[in-house]
């Protein structure tokens, strides 16, 4: 199949714009007639459900959370971008643009970047008009940040709870409509399936996780506003349910899945503890702006630290290698994530980690306390210190935080076109679910500007024109594919239940995230990409004849819930390593050890791999087939990354 | 349900009845410890018997202590309603709670306060006010007139330590009682300022102490000259 | 260390539940309390026994999810989410009693999950703006005092969590609702609606069967966001405000 991404025809600055007015429109008084489906209510599922409420859609929303305003949209820090250039520092839509193709390594599509920070000025007033608290100056305007090492203040924030605020607004557009009776809201509902009648997205089925009823739902387009599935690596900065049941799930029934390779790693999170370690935590990346990333020059002063013979203030300074410093003279501390967290890696490889696993660097605020006082520093990061005393039982005001990489974010998802649909007709993917506009490397405080860009901003132009050729009957639940989905979803429900193995589903996730982790993280090879698909396979097998899921079908069941989602993991995990194995150049996110700079730098092959690699799921345990839709660059210059 | 009733039928609207008649309850307290000072006077309850008189009879005064009466019932019957509406609230209760760390026993026990209060106020009345109004009291005869001598009954009443008892811990849990329904009434009203809010706790506070203490400094007073 | 941990076990809402102890052993004081949690489950689930349900997600403090109450106290004992505390406040030997949120308007589930619904009703009856997607003035059009800014952002900064209605010895919603009703009522975006708001959502708070107030103070003390009591006393401002000059009869 010939991957038809229908980007509009025209200068980059006036595709959108001249798209709004080609794309067909359903007249008001139709739109009623119409029902559309939202899973997932974060940003980009919470967005959309009310925008699409508010034109007059019928709109079902489903999240498996108890509330719509738990979606893990809300643990987002740091900010979101937007080219609105209240600073007058230079910044425009086409520099926010050029960053963010920059940033993600040439490896997204000019034409929906574009877009993206055409609208992000729309998003700020938006989330200003629904109350949003965003940070002000005194003289009563908004404060702008700059954020991720980008060189101009675009940055608007809510403290370090950005994310919190702007989902408190999507939910609270949201909940209005469903005082309005435009949207039913199905908490704690999970999907277990994409019904296709013809070719198209016609419903889905869920499983209600209270009762464990199997239900139906019809509709005339589905929305899958899911999030991405760092999850897959067991430890994650995800929250505990991210998953990617709901997008693998569409990806059986025919929605290519694009780029699974690209993750993103954070370089400050709190580092693992021990094996007890359930999730990981994301120190906010503005740290970085102050605190001083160093390791101990010799593995010795190491050694003696991990024992906790010496303390981190008994190294002298000419003893410490600052080595963000050293490598990076221009950028430092503030290089992008993705170098940042590989050279965390490599200082630890080299056996100078700081803490008692090996695997931590330390982020030293004495300086910054020395240089501008305690208190200066307790304003700006009062918050964050906290959180880590809580977590470590440290006092980084004393002694230097911790800090590791971990996985935070997701750049691969499902396919989709210039109107968020994916391979399927009807059925579309939103914010982090998709693929479409972070490249290879996501910047700082762009994925909350994605999210609300998807479901405030383009989804109700691009649904109405495939809507508008839609016939308004609804199928009937009772149609043969429900009935069939159903019966699926019961067998397997059936089979999880009846293996009655020895192993815990959290044994499976735990060592498939390990497996991940090591051959699928922050560096990749050939050869471990190989042992990692034979891995995957045998785990897969063993998973399947020797889990234990207790418990019935009909009642609230964790660890069924679970098993479900592992499952569906080890199944992505799989097309994650072979994703990475194909790609043999390094981006962004993704880097190959056989491809480096001398300096040790992520090296492309634009050539060769400047496409999207989008994988046609081909059947179970069956090699998925590779379709590459190539990425064109008429604006841009390709250029090496440098932060020297 | 019209607005008055919809509003009245409102956990709020309850609450700021509670509140109103509490601090219509407070003024009154005033106006009853300082008149009652008069016990205090050395004329043989001269002073005391024509202020007696006085309350009993002015029509202002009737009007506010009708106003009173009200208020005292409106307040213990709303705060039945509120009490039975939070019992429900919390079907089940904890097993274990440790409520002693997040605020006063006397705020989570305004209930059994009152309730004991209210019991007091009874009590009280059957003492001094039945009497007063239809009881068969001693007449005393001054320059101004013939008068009830409350005085004498007052007098007697609290030569009983019993009684004297039963006063004073009624007034240290009034105290208790108001230490947080003072601030607390405020607090419903909506008056709450970073100005104002650290005064008004101080003087309730200072109010709770106060004037429980004058009124029970009546009784042990009475019963200590009785003793003479 | 070891411990002993009393857990409120039910099976469903209609089940009558009770406790039920059990021991677990060489728990780590880096562990979170969740964590520990989990070290229980995957021991009875390789026994073979039904996992204790608990609510969590982010597992950051933010998501508002985990909602246990812990000897005595809702998200145990400091002021922060279930999910931040960690094993370092126990002692080894020690007996942690572990309870759901008790409101009637929060109906257990099973074992330690309950339903917080009646939450997200009392917000649909009107914790929001009514504006449309599209069609605002720019953001900057007004300039809203950093001063307001930040008190509204304080309120805002509310999780939803349900400590307060936890804490409080009525089971009151009062904290909840009035800091969703404080931040709107003081940013200009919210003015043009803040009567009708307050008084649609008190009356669906009442209508969930949450309690009155006490003015104890023991939600916000439990508030591990530190949502301020001024936040009822402006609440009940703009709700007599409301009822007496509000159109609606």
């Amino acid at each position: 199949m010939i991957l038809d991404s229908k980007i509009p025809a025209g200068s980059l600055a006036e595709k959108w714009t001249k798209h709004k007015f080609n794309m067909k429109l359903v007249n008001p008084a139709n739109k009623r007639k119409y029902e559309v489906i939202v899973v997932g209510t974060g940003l980009a599922g919470a967005s959309a459900a009310a925008s699409l409420a508010e034109l007059g859609y019928n709109v079902k929303a489903f999240c498996f959370q108890d509330s719509p305003r738990r979606a893990h949209s809300i643990a987002a820090q740091g900010g979101i971008n937007a080219a609105k250039n209240y600073q007058n520092d230079g910044d425009s839509v086409y520099r926010l643009f050029y960053d963010t193709i920059k940033g993600g390594d040439y490896r997204s599509r000019e034409a929906n970047v574009h877009r993206l920070a055409e609208v992000s000025v729309n998003i700020i007033d938006q989330c200003v008009a629904q109350g949003v608290p965003f940070a002000r100056e005194y003289g009563g305007l908004l404060a702008n940040r700059s954020f991720g090492g980008a060189q101009v203040s675009r940055t608007f924030y809510a403290r370090g709870q950005t994310g919190q605020q702007l989902l408190l607004g999507a939910y609270s557009a949201l909940s209005r409509q469903v005082a309005n009776g435009k949207v039913k809201l199905y908490p704690r509902t999970e999907m277990m399936d994409v019904v296709t009648i013809d070719g198209k997205a016609r419903g889905i089925v869920t499983r209600n996780l209270i009762t464990g009823a199997i239900e139906s739902h019809s509709a005339h387009a589905v929305l899958l506003c899911t999030g991405g599935y760092g999850n897959v690596f067991f430890l994650s900065t995800n929250a505990m349910g991210s998953n990617v049941t709901a997008a693998w799930r569409a990806h059986k029934k025919g929605a290519y899945f694009a780029n699974p390779c690209y993750t993103q790693i954070h370089p400050t999170c709190i580092p693992v503890s021990g094996d007890h370690q359930s999730k990981l935590t994301l120190m906010s990346e503005s740290l970085r702006n102050d605190g001083r990333v160093w390791v101990p020059k010799t593995k010795e002063l190491a050694e003696k630290l991990r024992k906790k013979e010496i303390m981190p203030k008994d190294i002298k300074d000419e003893d410490r290698d600052y080595y963000l410093e050293r490598r990076y003279p221009s950028f430092g501390n503030l290089v992008p994530r993705d170098v940042a967290s590989r050279n965390a890696k490599y200082v630890c490889d080299e056996g100078r980690g700081v803490n008692e696993t090996g695997e931590a660097v330390f982020l030293d605020f004495r300086d910054a306390i020395i240089r501008d006082g305690e208190d200066t520093i307790s304003a700006k990061y009062g918050n964050l210190f906290d959180m880590y005393q809580q977590i470590t039982g440290e006092n980084p005001y004393q002694t230097p935080m911790k800090i590791y990489p971990a996985v935070h974010y997701t750049m691969g998802g499902l396919w989709v076109d210039y109107h968020l649909m994916t391979t399927v007709p009807g059925l579309y993917a939103l914010g982090e679910a998709n693929f479409s506009d972070h490249g290879a490397n996501r910047l700082g405080a762009s994925a909350l500007m994605q999210g609300l860009a998807d479901g405030y901003f383009v989804i109700p132009y691009t649904i109405g024109d495939y809507l508008a050729g839609m016939p308004y009957e609804k199928v009937g639940t009772d149609h043969e594919a429900f009935k069939q989905s159903e019966k699926e979803i019961k067998d397997k429900i059936q089979k999880l239940l009846s293996i009655n193995g020895k192993k815990t589903v959290d044994d499976f996730h735990k060592r498939l995230g390990k497996i991940m982790w090591e051959y699928c993280g922050m560096a990749r090879t050939a050869e471990g990409l190989q042992k990692a698909i034979g891995m995957i396979q045998e785990l897969r097998k063993e998973f399947w004849s020797d889990v234990k899921v207790l418990g019935t079908g009909d009642e609230l069941n964790l660890s069924l819930e679970k098993a479900h989602r592992v499952a569906d993991f080890l199944e992505l995990g799989e097309l994650m390593v072979r994703d990475a194995l194909h790609r043999n150049e390094s981006c962004g996110g993704h880097f190959r050890e056989e491809y480096q700079t001398e300096e040790g730098e992520a090296l492309r092959d634009d050539e060769n791999f400047a496409y999207v690699g989008a994988w046609k799921h081909m059947g179970d345990n069956v090699e998925e087939e590779l379709n590459k839709e190539p990425l064109v660059f008429e604006n841009v210059k390709l250029t090496q990354r440098s932060y020297k | 349900m019209s607005w008055v009733t919809k509003t009245f039928s409102s956990t709020l609207g309850r609450k700021l009845l509670m509140a109103l008649t509490g601090l219509f309850l407070i003024l009154f307290l005033i106006g009853h410890v300082s008149g009652n000072m008069l016990l205090f006077k050395d004329d043989g309850g001269q002073a005391f018997n024509e202020y007696a008189k006085f309350m009993t009879t002015n029509p202002a005064v009737k009007i506010l202590s009708y106003l009173t009466y009200i208020s005292i019932i409106g307040h213990v019957i709303v705060s039945i309603i509120l009490s039975s509406k939070n019992k429900k609230a919390r079907p089940v209760n904890y097993a274990d709670s440790k409520a002693a760390t997040n605020s006063t026993w006397n705020s989570r026990n305004m209930g059994v306060l009152g309730t004991i209060v209210f019991i007091f106020i009874v009590v009280h009345l059957q003492n001094f006010w039945a009497q007063m109004h239809w009881g068969a009291i001693p007449m005393v005869t001054y320059e101004s007139g013939e008068f009830k001598d409350l005085y004498a009954v007052v007098n007697l009443a609290f030569s009983n330590i019993g009684l004297v008892a039963l006063y004073v811990v009624s007034m240290i849990l009034l105290g208790f009682h108001l230490y947080h329904g003072f601030a607390s009434a405020f607090q419903t009203l909506g008056l709450n300022h970073k100005k104002y809010t650290p005064a008004i706790k101080f003087i309730g506070s200072a109010f709770s102490i106060i004037v429980p203490a004058m009124f029970a400094s009546m009784p042990i007073f009475i019963y200590l000259s009785t003793l003479k | 260390m070891n411990l002993t941990l009393k857990v409120w076990r039910q099976k469903n809402s209609s089940d009558k539940g009770g406790f039920v102890n059990y021991s677990i052993a060489d728990i780590s004081e880096d562990m979170s309390f969740l964590e520990m949690l989990d070290v229980l489950n995957e021991e009875l689930s390789e026994k073979g026994e039904d996992p204790v349900h608990f609510d969590h997600d982010c597992r950051e403090g933010i998501c508002g999810m985990c909602s246990l109450h812990i000897n005595g106290k809702p998200h145990g004992p400091q002021q922060t989410t279930t999910c931040q505390l960690h094993m370092r406040s126990f002692k080894d030997g020690d007996t942690i009693t572990i309870e759901p949120w008790r409101a009637a308007a929060f109906p257990v589930v099973k074992d330690l999950v309950v339903d917080r619904g009646s939450f997200d009703r009392i917000i649909q009856a009107g914790g929001y703006v009514s504006v449309n997607t599209g069609g605002v003035p720019d953001a900057n059009e007004i300039p809203i005092p950093k001063k307001i800014a930040d008190e509204a952002f304080d309120a805002a900064t509310c999780i939803g969590c349900g400590a307060c209605v936890a804490a409080c010895k009525n089971a009151s919603a009062m904290l909840f609702t009035s800091a969703k009703i404080s931040q709107l009522a003081m940013l200009p975006q919210g003015k043009v609606e803040r009567k009708e708001r307050a008084e649609k959502m008190i009356a669906q708070m009442d209508e969930e069967g949450f309690g009155a107030c006490t003015n104890t103070g023991a939600c916000s003390i439990e508030c591990p966001k530190g949502i301020s009591l001024t936040n009822i006393a402006r609440m009940n401002r703009e709700y007599f405000s409301a009822i007496v000059s509000s159109e609606n009869v």
